[in-house]
Parts: structure tokens; C-alpha cells; sequence
């Protein structure tokens, strides 16, 4: 149905464009045939770019009504994730300021001087004192955010190991995603993918000698203990990945051959997010849409969608082959003892190789 | 190599035409305008192709698993049944960049405006070489074909992305367009880059050396300006590209491992060891980001000479343009670092890397802020290409402040990769440049053709496409602000992203119109091309060199002696003359004094 609207609507734009330009032939048939502007085209042109500067504005207003809560600016569920939210909003209101001005100038401007015959322009070709305030201003607005988001990084960046960090492994490949938790004494075994053996269901690579590596946990899902410093250290063993958890603000790629890290704090549980008035509302428009499709799905004898419910997730955010589109694990933030509790029903490292 | 066109006096030019065959003055053409044009006519074709994979990406995001006659038709094996498969989407977003960004809007436009208007802006008889000149156009038309070639290999096109990361693009077993797809690429591209550097090196000896009489380098035109400093920093970052595809070649082919380290894939232990893809993803923002301004800055060069001559006025604070132009070339060479905030390299770097991005925008802001102070008081002559370079100064504003965003390292977290990516580099440098280049073909498709392209279609060609872009890329900045990853073959996997869907409809929607309308331009310009009203001498009533030569194309550009130069290009409305517009040709009346600029 969608389909079949959108080319009806392209054929209706092309004659659309049909009609236009023989109009335009038509008025101009007996006037001049000269393909350079003349005051009438000035005059309609200078019309259309006040009506654009109203349109930029509308598309505006329409995006922010419309699509602003999409962004979760507020909401989100690390440490550090409301000071990035202020300084996106901050960011985001300089942009909007200056957009909004500057684009009226040029929009007026283009309007207001359209060309007359006859008319001459004001030669006027050198300012030096306008041309340094423009230059200052920029200066000192730049200067500014350059060092509120330096802060704003290191702040980030800077890994503090006196926390007592819980370390995790996020381990990627094509295409999905394995969690290594330092288990007990809160240490990474040594891996590399060389030491890899799949008969004995040694997946990630870990040195089977290292005492350390011993009560190392592998798992499907990702838990997280709420509350708690939490250490991801990245590792891939084919491709480029990167570890997008856009709830956590958090982002890191995962390179072959090397170790990257990103540390965080989540804040709020995975329960305590869904019963947030902004994520519940977001949901229950999801599961709204997903209804309709379901209705479409079912009508044409197809299993409908599953209700939707919220969790965050860790996506990958680097192009890695054909299934990058998929590649996702579920992160469940909760509670010391909830956390405590599953961790200890997961197999150590020792206890899931498989011996011949 | 200059002597070679000095050596011509006037007379030996004019008197006695050299013998030109078809082959000679069409095809292995030494002649500028014609190379010129044949740059214009390669990137339009390559332009067609890469709009085209655009559409089909956008229509396959919209309605992902709808099946669609039109992807059966053009994709063949790829979309059994109409549903496209995921590895040929990946292909599409890979060649649709490297065609858009090398073939389209470095080669088509730098390619196109620097051939023709160096030698006839600054009043010279053709480039310094003419063949090394006619070498780069069949080199760039070679590696075109490749590029084209490649798409139709067995296993499938190159599709690791246009920055091509190893280890993706190094391993076949990774991805089937890693194979022999991603080896023509890289010959395709390694070519390109050689044409590309024979034409720069010909573009900055020609500006040095071959300005006529009175065009000193503070008279140049800013085109000239653009163009020059263009072909410095494609010089300078273009080398370092064929030395990562070079090394990249030797690891795919001679099994060395220079950006391979630790891998195991399908079952097994690759050899590699000891390299690093970070060290690949250096070398390749080196040229990468400068690239973005090699697009750009022969954009805001048309720009700067059409604004001035539609205006009746100008060029406001030519002095900063000119330095603004040269701070974005040096600073561009030092910001690679900000496509890279989040690879793992040092967060150190990462604030090194902030902090000269977020310099870059001071002089963007001066040339944004010139142009419009260049509108104030002017008496605009609303023409296709004044309508075009005004719209490139809103997206360049639009696009450029969001690079705000994305260049402080701390929001770079968590908008990377996204939509909003997409959404700013393509109305930054996509957008901005492509209007660029449409301006500069209404501006001297007279001086290329002889002909006028016709005004009210150019219009049409306009405002749709304006209408469109803002339509198509600003609601993207917001699904990308929610998350959304770019260079996903559907979302329909995260229903975390459902709500994200009715727009994609929609900007697939504006997508295709602004696609459609394309074809407004196409007709246009083939029509005029051979039925097009025939052109005055001067018909924008310009002050530049290129109009005092006559309409009809000849070798030499000028009958009789090359024009001598008295003031700079922008004598628009000057106080004391009856004219709006006083060519650079005209000598200083007495008592009439030069500006000082």
C-alpha cells in the first residue's frame, strides 16, 4: 500500500513538474527569452526565499514536536550519562541560536536586496572592526565548550582502579556478543584467540594454564550490579566492532590484536527504567505501532511481533559484515543481591571446558 | 613544462590552427575547456550512478522487507524475488561514498572548475602542461570504468564502507565483497589518486607560474584562491591515502601484517600478527578529513565569485576569505584524529583532536559570516546559480554547526557512527559541495557551451532540491540522536527503534523526489547543450578574465595578446564608473585609486 502511494505521489510530482514548466513557457512566450534573471524572476525567487527561511524554521519546530523525545537527552542510566546530556544541551542551544540568526540574515537578506533594475549595489568591501568582532565572538563561544567537553572527557576517560571497578570483557564477533566477568578474584585471565580450541569449548581464547583465568565466567547476557564502578575491557577476534551502549552513553570500538576499555557507572535498574514516565510512554508508543504492523502481519496470514518491552541493549556500531545489523546482547542492570544471585548460578571458565 | 605554452606567441597561436582531428580535439584532447568539460560529463554519469544507490538504499531502510520490483530489476541475483540481500546494501553504502566523495565531488568538481577556469581566470593559454593534463582525465576515466567493473564481480563489490577499516576489507573470508571486489577498488582507487595528483601538481604550477601581466596573487580571483589551495592539500594528504592502500594490498595479497594482528575467523587462526587497523585508520583520516575540504573549499570558491558577481557587489573582507581559505587547509590537516575519538587510541589524542576541530569552525564562521555581510545592500540578481550558492551557504551553516557536536570528543561518545553522522557530513560537505557544483554549472555553462541553460527549469531544479535536502537530512539528526546506528541493513530487529520508522518513510520520501528531480537538471543540460539560447559574450556581466575571451571556444583563449590585469575581480558597483561592473581588464581611470585589500 505504501509503496503503491509513493509512486502515485512521484507521478503526481512529475506532472506536477510538467505543468510547471509549461506554464513558465507559456507566461513567458511573449516576453523575453533571455535566460537571465529580469526584476520579475528576482522579485518571485526573493519571495521564495522568505517562504524557504519560513519553511527551515517550520521543518524545525515540526522535527523538535514531532521527534525530540525520540533522543532519550534526558533519561540516561550512567554516572556520567546527565553530565554529556548537559553538555549536548548546551551545545545543542548555542546551534539552535545561531541557526535561528543567521540563517534569517541570509534568507532576509537575499529577500530584502533582490535585485531592481536600476538599482545600484552599496560597494562596500572591508570591515576590519565587524570581521574581528565576528572572529572574537566564535573565539570565546568555542573557547568555552572546548573546555567544558575536555572536562567533560577526561572526566569520562580517566579510569579510576581505586573504585574497585567490577571488570568485564565484552568480546565481539561476527556477529554477536560474549561477556567475561574476572569472577572472584576480579582478574582477567590472559586469552588470545591463538589459544581458541572449540573441541574444547575453549570459545574466547583463554590461557588454561593462568590460575587467574580459572573462575573466569563467559555468558550470553550482560548483568550489571547497580550502583557499581564497572571496567569493560574490549577485545575482537575477527573484524572492527564497537561497543554502543546508547542508554550508559557509553561507546568503544573492539579491535583485533589489541585491549580497548571504557569504564561507567550505571545508575538506575533495568525494572526502575521501565517504570520511568518518559520510558513508559516511549514503550507503550512502541508496542502501538507494533500493534498496527501486527494487524497488517496477521492480515496477511504471518505471525505477528512480540510485544515490545524494554531493556537496554549493547549494539555494534562499526560496520562488520553482512549480520552488522544484528548484532546485539541484552544488558540487565539490578540489584547487588539480583546480580549476586545469577552470577553465582553461572559456570567458572574451569568448570565449562569440555575434557576428552 | 611551462615553457612548452610560453613559447607560443600570439600569432603562431591564431595564424596557423595545428591539424585537429576528431580524436585530437574530443577524444586525447589537450585543450583545458575540453578536458574540462570531459571531467564534467564522466562525474555527471558517475553522479547518476551514485544518487541512484542512494535510492536504493533509502528505499530498502523505509520498507525492509517489502519486495520490490525495482531492486529485482537493477540488483539481479542480489534481490531474489525483489528483497534485497544485506551483503549488497553494505556495497551500495561503500560505492555510493567512494563514488560520491572521489568520482562525483572531487574529481567532477575540482576536475571540472579548476581546468576551466585556472587558465582563463588568471590569463593564461592553457595549463602549464597540456598533457600531463590530458593524462589525469584518462586516468580518472580509467579508474571510473574500474570502479564500474568492480561492481560486477562474482562474489560481489567492495562493501567494508568507503574508509575501507581492515581488518573487514583485508579478509575474504570476512565478507564476499572483500575479495576480488575490494582488489579493484583499491586499483581503481590508486589510479584515481594519480590522476588526481597530476592534475594538482598542473593547478599549483599553472597559478604560479602563468598569471598574465598585472594578476598578482592578491588580484586572483577567490575561485582561484580555492582551487590553488585545494590542489596544495591534495597534494599534500592524497600520497598518504596510496600509501594505506598500498600497505593494505600487501596485506590482503603478500601476507604481511601490517594492519592484521590476532585473528580467528571461521574456524581458524589467521597468521597475522603484530599490526594494527588503528595504524590504517591514521593513514586513512590523514587524507580523509582533508578531503572533506578538498570537496568543499572549490564549493565555497564558486560560491565566493558567484555571490559577488549576482550581488552587484564586493566579495566582503576578501583579505579574510583568502586567509580563512589557507587557515582551513592547514587546520585540516591536523584534525584526522576527530573521525577517531572512539577507536581506542588515546583519550590524550582524543583532547588534542577536540581542540583543533572545534578551531577549524573560526574560519568557517568568518567566510559564513562574509557572505551574507556580501548580501547586505546588494541588488541581487536572482539567477539559478545565485540561488544555488546562497542555499550552499544555509547548508553549510546548517551542517557545519552540528559539527560542534560531533567534534567535542565527550558528545562525539555517543552520537558516533549514528544518523546524526550522516545527517551532518552530508549537509556539510554533500550537500554544500553538490550546490556548489550546480552553481558553478549554471554560472559558466555559457563559457563551456556557448549556450544559456534555461533559467526556469533551473529554478524548478532548485527549490525542489532545496526543499528536499533540508527535508531528507534534517529529521535524521534526530533518529540519530535516539541511537540509531547508520549502516544498518534493517532496524527491524531492534523494536527499541520502531518509533524511528515513520520517519525514515518519510525522508526516503523527499529522497526520491530529490532524486527525480535530478532528471529537471539532466534534460536541461543535454538540451541546452546542443538547442540552448546562444550566449552574449559577458552574459552575468562579470569582472573576471575568462568573459573577455570570446564564446567560441579556441586554442589559446584569447585571439591576440592575453589581456593585462589593472585591479582585482570585484569592482562591482564601484563609486565613479557608469557600469555595475568594472572587468579586470580595464585600467585604472586618473585619480581612480585600487582598493587596498
Amino acid at each position: 500500500m505504501t509503496g503503491l502511494l509513493t509512486i502515485l505521489i512521484l507521478f503526481g510530482i512529475t506532472i506536477a513538474i510538467w505543468q510547471m514548466v509549461k506554464i513558465f513557457d507559456l507566461a513567458q512566450a511573449n516576453r523575453d527569452t533571455s535566460q537571465i534573471a529580469n526584476d520579475n524572476d528576482n522579485s518571485v525567487n526573493g519571495y521564495l526565499m522568505l517562504a524557504f527561511l519560513g519553511f527551515i524554521y517550520l521543518i524545525t519546530i515540526i522535527s523538535f514536536a514531532l521527534w525530540g523525545d525520540l533522543p532519550l537527552v534526558s533519561n540516561s542510566a550512567s554516572e556520567h550519562g546527565p553530565e554529556i546530556d548537559r553538555l549536548m544541551i548546551i551545545s545543542m542551544v548555542v546551534i539552535f541560536i545561531v541557526q535561528t540568526i543567521t540563517q534569517f540574515l541570509l534568507h532576509y537578506f537575499a529577500f530584502k536586496y533582490k535585485g531592481e533594475k536600476g538599482r545600484k549595489a552599496l560597494f562596500y568591501a572591508d570591515n576590519d572592526k565587524l570581521e574581528f568582532i565576528w572572529t572574537i565572538i566564535p573565539v570565546i563561544v568555542l573557547a568555552g565548550l572546548i573546555m567544558y567537553g575536555l572536562f567533560t572527557w577526561n572526566d569520562i576517560m580517566n579510569v579510576n582502579e581505586d573504585e574497585d571497578p567490577l571488570v568485564v570483557e565484552l568480546y565481539a564477533q561476527q556477529f554477536n556478543w560474549k561477556a567475561r566477568y574476572a569472577g572472584e578474584d576480579n582478574v582477567l585471565g590472559k586469552a588470545n584467540v591463538r589459544l581458541i580450541d572449540l573441541d574444547k569449548a575453549n570459545i574466547l581464547g583463554l590461557d588454561e594454564s593462568d590460575p587467574n583465568a580459572q573462575d573466569d565466567i563467559i555468558t550470553t547476557e550482560l548483568h550489571l550490579p547497580v550502583g557499581r564502578p564497572v571496567l569493560f575491557k574490549m577485545r575482537s577476534q575477527d573484524v572492527l566492532h564497537s561497543a554502543y551502549m546508547p542508554h550508559f552513553r557509553a561507546q568503544m570500538n573492539c579491535v583485533p590484536g589489541m585491549i580497548t576499555q571504557f569504564a561507567f557507572t550505571p545508575t538506575v535498574t533495568t525494572e526502575e527504567m521501565r517504570l520511568n514516565p518518559d520510558i513508559y510512554e516511549k514503550v507503550r508508543n512502541i508496542n502501538k505501532i507494533r500493534n498496527e504492523n501486527s494487524k497488517k502481519l496477521q492480515a496477511n496470514g504471518e505471525e505477528p511481533l512480540d510485544r515490545y518491552e524494554f531493556d537496554y541493549l549493547l549494539l555494534c556500531n562499526k560496520i562488520c559484515g553482512k549480520s552488522h545489523y544484528n548484532m546485539q546482547m541484552k544488558i540487565i542492570v539490578e540489584t547487588e543481591e539480583e546480580y549476586n544471585e545469577w552470577i553465582n548460578e553461572q559456570k567458572q571458565f574451569k568448570n565449562s571446558l569440555v575434557q576428552n | 613544462m611551462s615553457a612548452h605554452v610560453d613559447t607560443h606567441t600570439h600569432e603562431d597561436d591564431h595564424g596557423h590552427h595545428h591539424k585537429e582531428t576528431f580524436v585530437t580535439k574530443y577524444i586525447f584532447s589537450q585543450d583545458h575547456k575540453m578536458i574540462a568539460k570531459q571531467y564534467l560529463i564522466t562525474g555527471i554519469i558517475m553522479g547518476i550512478v551514485g544518487i541512484l544507490m542512494s535510492l536504493l538504499m533509502r528505499m530498502q531502510i523505509a520498507w525492509p522487507e517489502k519486495p520490490n520490483v525495482i531492486f529485482e530489476a537493477l540488483l539481479g541475483k542480489w534481490a531474489p524475488g525483489g528483497v534485497m540481500d544485506a551483503d549488497i546494501y553494505l556495497a551500495l553504502v561503500t560505492i555510493h561514498g567512494t563514488i560520491m566523495v572521489f568520482f562525483v565531488l572531487t574529481a567532477g568538481l575540482s576536475g571540472t572548475f579548476s581546468n576551466l577556469l585556472i587558465p582563463l581566470q588568471i590569463g593564461a593559454r592553457d595549463m602549464a602542461s597540456g598533457f600531463l593534463n590530458m593524462i589525469s582525465y584518462w586516468l580518472f576515466f580509467l579508474s571510473s570504468v574500474i570502479m564500474i567493473i568492480s561492481l560486477f564481480v562474482e562474489a560481489g563489490p567492495a562493501a567494508a564502507g568507503w574508509t575501507i577499516y581492515p581488518p573487514l576489507s583485508a579478509l575474504p573470508l570476512a565478507q564476499g565483497g572483500s575479495g576480488a571486489g575490494m582488489t579493484l577498488w583499491l586499483v581503481s582507487m590508486a589510479i584515481f589518486i594519480a590522476s588526481s595528483l597530476l592534475g594538482s601538481l598542473n593547478y599549483i604550477v599553472t597559478v604560479l607560474n602563468l598569471r598574465t601581466k598585472g594578476m598578482s596573487m592578491t588580484r586572483l580571483p577567490l575561485t582561484i584562491w580555492a582551487f590553488f589551495i585545494t590542489a596544495v592539500i591534495g597534494v599534500v594528504s592524497f600520497p598518504v591515502l596510496l600509501s594505506a592502500a598500498l600497505l593494505l594490498i600487501m596485506d590482503r595479497s603478500f601476507g604481511t601484517s601490517f594492519f592484521l594482528s590476532d585473528i580467528f575467523i571461521q574456524g581458524e587462526v589467521l597468521h597475522y600478527q603484530g599490526g594494527s587497523p588503528v595504524l590504517f585508520e591514521h593513514l586513512f583520516w590523514f587524507l580523509g578529513h582533508p578531503e572533506v575540504y578538498i570537496v568543499l573549499l572549490p564549493a565555497l570558491g564558486i560560491t565566493s565569485e558567484v555571490i559577488a558577481t549576482n550581488a552587484r557587489k564586493p566579495i566582503f573582507g576578501y583579505r579574510a576569505m583568502v586567509a580563512s581559505i589557507i587557515a582551513i587547509a592547514f587546520l585540516s590537516t591536523i584534525v584526522w584524529g576527530h573521525h577517531m575519538f572512539i577507536s581506542g587510541m588515546n583519550p590524550f589524542l582524543g583532547s588534542v583532536f577536540t581542540f583543533t576541530t572545534l578551531l577549524i569552525a573560526i574560519p568557517s564562521a568568518v567566510k559564513a559570516f562574509n557572505y551574507i555581510t556580501t548580501l547586505w545592500k546588494g541588488n541581487l540578481q536572482l539567477n539559478p546559480a545565485m540561488l544555488f550558492s546562497i542555499g550552499l551557504v544555509s547548508t553549510f551553516i546548517t551542517g557545519g554547526l552540528t559539527g560542534i557536536i560531533l567534534g567535542d570528543s565527550a558528545l562525539d561518545i555517543n552520537v558516533h557512527d549514528t544518523y546524526f553522522v550522516v545527517a551532518h557530513f552530508h549537509l556539510v560537505m554533500g550537500i554544500s559541495a553538490l550546490y556548489g557544483l550546480f552553481a558553478g554549472v549554471y554560472h559558466w555553462f555559457p563559457k563551456m557551451f556557448g549556450r544559456m541553460l534555461n533559467k526556469n527549469l533551473g529554478y524548478i531544479h532548485f527549490w525542489v532540491t532545496a526543499v528536499c535536502a533540508y527535508g531528507v537530512f534534517f529529521p535524521m539528526h534526530f533518529i540519530g540522536m535516539a541511537g540509531l546506528p547508520r549502516r544498518y541493513y534493517t532496524n527491524s530487529n531492534f523494536p527499541l527503534f520502531d518509533d524511528t520508522q515513520n520517519v525514515q518513510i518519510l525522508i526516503t520520501i523527499f529522497a526520491l523526489v530529490a532524486g527525480l528531480v535530478q532528471l529537471v537538471f539532466l534534460y536541461n543540460f543535454i538540451h541546452s547543450m546542443f538547442y540552448g539560447k546562444k550566449t552574449e559574450q559577458n552574459p552575468w556581466r562579470s569582472n573576471t578574465l575568462e568573459w573577455t575571451a570570446p564564446v567560441e571556444h579556441m586554442h589559446g583563449n584569447w585571439p591576440g595578446e592575453i589581456p593585462h590585469v589593472h585591479r582585482w575581480a570585484y569592482d562591482y558597483s564601484k563609486p565613479g564608473h557608469d557600469e555595475d561592473f568594472v572587468p579586470q581588464n580595464i585600467p585604472l581611470k586618473d585619480g581612480e585609486e585600487e582598493l587596498q585589500h
